[in-house]
């Protein structure tokens, strides 16, 4: 157990475990009330929410006036989708592939949130990412994306809501 | 409140442990071997000059950050963006009954020279405020040299995204970044990225965790990713947040990993409301009138978000904007 000597004299372990969660292994904290109501603090897993989410569901389990964090179970392929800003994935389990195109249905730059397209993208070829656990991509505005992901994976997108954001709170939060 | 145009300053000799004494305002500071002493017209107060320096290392470092930046239950600063107001028992409680509490509304770049001159001043070649406590020798002691490089690193902040092209770069060995003691078993893959030519400005990421995995400093938010005023300020957390927050707005953590316990208190009057136990991928939102500090037993790793819109404070202020997250 016992390791190095550091800066300040005391003694370290010779090694340090680091604790992640997954969809298949996750434990979740809480609030302990003592003078407030649970519900001000929206307090929910992420890995939960994605165990009780469909496919591609955008589920907020973060809201910030209009910005939003969603969590999105990540499974087989997405359809198409598109904002007038940037928006942010990171992966907390599993391997998703992102592809890119540019498009000649651009949403309005009024539109917040991500868009489902009706068709496959016209436009060119802008790349591919493929995001390992921990790791994050930019889904630049006006590009049209498409995720896919072989096996039940969760995805963090910081974006804005839109649409197709899912507001779930008393499913999702500590109430009590 | 006193309002001050221009708020003056001073500084005295180095006193018999070799410090400088400064004034701003009418709060004077001074130290000594173990302690900073702090007066003002209506009082005084005592803090450990390990915890005072820790918490003004990030005062400047966040340049007064979003709301109050309480450096303990009686001292601190509350942001006004332009303007600081530098604060005695104001969110105290027993100060404000006893009618003790004291505030001076000082201009931004006035406070932040002489913060930055008493940091200078009182932080010996031993100590880095930044780091975590087995990571730096002691803060105490006479005057013991400087630790310029230490107290002066740069604010990091993406203006889009970390690691696109002229933004942010990636941490590594190389530029001085090793991987965390207590992070050595973290993944250092990085994603596949194949930008076709022409859109190496928009296909682009990077292994998060690896980059918090090689952060150097704790309780230091950093932004790696914007979203129009929405910033992704991930920071990495070891013992103790050296101040208590309290929230001008809605602020949101996301554990992403290990486990960090927080102590709630009303933002007013600083009696408790809650604990808070987080574990990798909770998510829990900080109300707008609250203040909080944190407790990470290992280093973890944790996500703050935060709306950077310049207008929410005031929106929050005069009951235009919700003080809790959403409503159900
Ligand atoms: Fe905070």
């Amino acid at each position: 157990m016992a390791g190095v000597t550091n800066a300040s004299g005391a003694v370290e372990a010779s090694s340090y475990k680091t604790v992640f969660a997954s969809l298949e292994n996750f434990s979740k904290g809480g609030v302990e009330l003592i003078n407030d109501d649970p519900r001000h603090y929206a307090f929910s897993n992420m890995y939960e929410v994605a165990s009780m989410s469909k496919p591609w569901e955008q589920v907020a389990v973060g809201k910030n006036m209009q910005y939003v964090l969603e969590v999105v179970r990540a499974e087989g392929e997405s359809g198409w989708r598109t904002a007038s800003h940037d928006q942010f994935a990171v992966s907390l389990d599993g391997e998703i592939e992102i592809e890119f195109y540019t498009h000649s249905a651009p949403v309005d730059a009024s539109v917040e949130g991500s868009v489902a397209l009706t068709a496959d993208p016209d436009g060119q070829r802008m790349g591919r990412v493929v995001l390992n656990f921990g790791h994050q991509a930019l889904l630049p505005a006006n590009s049209a994306y498409r995720m896919k992901a072989g096996r039940a994976s969760v995805v963090m997108i910081q974006t804005i809501a839109g649409a197709d954001t899912k507001f779930r709170w008393a499913e999702i939060c500590q109430t009590v | 409140m006193s309002i001050e145009a221009s708020t003056p300053t001073s500084s005295t000799e180095p006193n018999a442990e070799g410090y400088r004494g400064f004034t701003l305002g009418q709060f004077s500071f001074r130290r000594d071997e173990y302690f900073a002493y702090i007066s003002w017209p209506t009082g005084s107060h005592i803090m450990s000059v390990d915890a005072f320096l820790r918490a003004m290392q990030r005062d400047i470092a966040w340049d007064f950050f979003y709301g109050i930046v309480n450096f303990d239950g009686v001292f601190g600063t509350m942001n006004h963006y332009g303007t600081v107001d530098l604060f005695a028992g104001r969110y105290n409680d027993s100060y404000r009954k006893a009618e003790l509490d004291y505030s001076e509304n000082i201009d931004t770049p006035i406070i932040r020279e002489q913060f930055k001159a008493i940091l200078d001043d009182w932080t010996n070649a031993t100590f880095d405020p930044f780091a975590s406590p087995h990571e730096t020798g002691p803060a105490f002691g006479v005057k013991n040299g400087s630790n310029v490089d230490a107290i002066t690193r740069r604010r990091v902040a993406a203006n889009r995204m970390v690691n696109l092209p002229g933004d942010e770069e990636l941490r590594n060995d190389e530029n001085g970044h090793p991987l965390n003691r207590m992070f050595k078993d973290v993944p250092q893959d990085e994603p596949i990225v194949e930008a076709e030519p022409g859109f190496e400005n928009e296909i682009a990421g990077f292994n998060l965790f690896n980059y918090l995995a090689r952060s150097q400093v704790t309780w230091n938010p950093s932004v790696v990713s914007v979203c129009k005023d929405s910033l992704f300020c991930p920071t990495t957390e070891e013992y103790i947040l050296p101040i208590i927050h309290g929230n001008d707005r809605v602020e949101w953590f996301i554990q992403l990993s290990d486990e960090i316990s927080w102590e709630v208190e009303d933002r007013d009057t600083g009696t408790m409301r809650s604990r808070v136990v987080m574990k990798a991928g909770d998510v829990c939102a900080m109300p707008a009138d609250i203040r909080h500090q944190g407790y990470s037993p290992k280093r973890s790793m944790l996500l703050v978000w935060e709306n950077g819109d310049p207008n929410l404070a005031d929106m929050i202020a005069s009951g235009q904007a919700p003080t809790y997250p959403a409503d159900f």
